[in-house]
């Protein structure tokens, strides 16, 4: 993995000079492999990690099963791909198991969520059936602890 | 005038110079907003896997006393754990003693085996303890300097010279805290010669082991013939981030570890059950934790080394521990003098090398055991401070 890379998921906000000082290299050649990272879509996008109580605490997320039928040439791409392309849906994967997609969805409410599911995503030509899952809250979030009480350190500030 | 009670203290506790750490420590816990480099344990939080083992030992009603010598379960493990990582091997039953971090073993082991007036060569700069231990086993402590020309590496040539009749025991500790310093097999080698020689017993701290960047760590127990004559300590804080459940170990001939086991078994009785219970998990299943701290910890001393060569602290590449050891004698301050002034005008603490003995005059310790941005914070102020020099 690119040391780039590497210290980006290490997720320290650091700017492209300070990058440059922790990895040692000049800030351009910082910009090129983040400019070769995006160019090559490993590197998707800047979002930060939002605690969800926190920062979004009106929004709706769902998770669906969905049962799909594969077709000839396409196996599931196609139709993964389509459902993929709906706002609403914020990832979706191909599993195994007793079902083919896993959906992330997202709304502003429990109807908007639940309007996408019924007239958007099991209408698609294709989708044979959906389960859909709301979620109550969140304890972690991509590897982030919510509930962690609050860390007042007993940690002497300096020790031998 | 003397406090009230102060002359029922014994002379040789009333001897004792207070660690310069706390007193460094009194001023930096007065300044809350001070970036500290001064911590001497891990930033990390002991992995989940460990701690929920010693939740689920609590659970299970393991409040107990252990033999004294540790849970054998454990005492296997660490058998095991030795054998594979450092080439000796030790009998769980009779070899190993489970104690309260490496400084119970360090000075058990020194009570075990001093007589009054007994002599002890250590190197310096060095940990904290070394010399008072020694001093509170009625030992005479004998400093042997090591210095940044060789990367505070241990010149056995010096240690021979520093030998006089009277020494027992050598103590060695590498990776060293608070220089980084390691040594290489062959001048290992040289001192186990010189050992056997002798007669002495090598007591070896080799907490820091697994934290070694550059090269293999070798333990001078596992030479030809040093087995019988080493008293090998080790401990659970460092690589597996477990400073506060108070686990190490001391491994060795039985004898020794008999003997061992009677000052322990009278002053300590056993080390707590369930920090014995972490450790047993830290040794089955540790492992991916500590490669990964390790890493870690390898980027963030290229980064402060850099830093501190870049802004004028001549700083060599520590091999191992979690300390960066820069040179600040250009500035013509000492030690203390130049930390309490970087401390006051740019509210930044790192440990003066005198803290850790004479010969770390000139220097200072900075703990890379934190993040980038307060590493990165951190050297810009101390160029700011060191520019202010002139």
């Amino acid at each position: 993995m690119s040391s780039v890379l590497q210290l980006l998921l290490e997720g320290e906000r650091l700017d492209t000079a300070q990058m440059a000082q922790v990895l040692g290299l000049s800030e351009s050649e910082i910009e090129a492999e983040i400019a070769r990272l995006e160019a090559e879509r490993v590197l998707l996008g800047w979002r930060p990690v939002l605690n969800p109580a926190r920062a979004q605490e009106n929004i709706v997320r769902a998770v669906i099963e969905v049962k799909i039928s594969p077709e000839r040439d396409g196996g599931f791409d196609r139709l993964a791909t389509r459902i993929a392309r709906f706002d609403a849906v914020e990832s979706c994967y191909l599993m195994s198991g007793g079902y083919d997609l896993l959906v992330f969805a997202v709304g502003n409410d429990l109807r908007e969520v639940a309007t996408f599911v019924s007239e958007r995503l099991a209408s698609v030509e294709g989708v044979l059936s959906t389960a859909t899952h709301f979620m109550l809250r969140a304890y972690k979030e991509q590897g982030y602890l919510l509930l962690d009480p609050a860390e007042g350190s007993d940690k002497p500030s300096v020790s031998p | 005038m003397s406090q009230p009670g102060q002359q029922f203290v014994a002379d040789h506790v009333a001897g004792l110079p207070r660690s310069g750490i706390r007193d460094f420590f009194a001023i930096v816990q007065a300044m809350p907003q001070a970036i500290s480099l001064g911590i001497g344990e891990p930033d990390f939080v002991t992995p989940w896997h460990i701690r929920e083992a010693a939740i689920f030992a609590l659970e299970k009603g393991k409040t107990s006393y252990t033999d004294n010598l540790g849970l054998l379960r454990l005492r296997r493990e660490i058998s095991t754990y030795v054998e594979r990582q450092f080439e000796v091997s030790y009998h769980p039953e009779r070899e190993v003693l489970v104690a309260v971090g490496v400084s119970e073993a360090l000075d058990i082991a020194l009570r075990a085996v001093l007589n009054p007036g007994d002599k002890v060569i250590y190197h310096e700069p060095c940990y904290v303890s070394y010399s008072p231990s020694i001093k509170l086993a009625h030992a005479e402590p004998i400093a042997v300097a090591t210095d940044a020309a060789d990367e505070f590496g241990i010149d056995p040539d010096r240690v021979m010279a520093a030998w006089e009749p009277g020494v027992k025991v050598l103590l060695l500790n590498f990776p060293t805290n608070p220089t980084g310093g390691v040594t290489e097999k062959a001048k290992l080698e040289r001192l186990a010669k010189f050992a056997a020689e002798k007669d002495l017993l090598v007591i070896s701290d080799e907490i820091y082991s697994e934290l070694t960047f550059e090269g293999v760590h070798t333990s001078i127990a596992s030479l030809p013939g040093m087995r019988e004559r080493t008293i090998f300590l080790h401990g659970f804080s460092k690589a597996f981030a477990m400073t506060g459940f108070r686990i190490g170990y001391a491994c060795g001939p039985q004898a020794l570890i008999e003997a061992m086991m009677k000052v322990h078994q009278y002053s300590m009785l056993c080390a707590p059950i369930l920090s014995q219970e972490a450790a047993v998990e830290a040794l089955k299943n540790g492992a991916p934790a500590v490669a990964k701290m390790k890493e870690a910890y390898q980027r963030r001393r290229d980064l402060i080394v850099r830093r501190f060569n870049e802004i004028g602290l001549t700083c060599h590449s520590p091999k191992g521990s979690f300390y960066a050891f820069p040179c600040i004698e250009p500035f013509g301050m000492s030690s203390i003098d130049f930390c309490q002034g970087l401390l006051r005008q740019e509210e930044v603490a790192i440990v003066p090398g005198t803290a850790f003995g004479d010969s770390g005059a000139g220097f200072a310790r900075a703990s890379f055991s934190t993040s980038y941005e307060r590493i990165l914070e951190a050297t810009n102020r101390i160029e700011r401070y060191v520019g202010s020099l002139g």
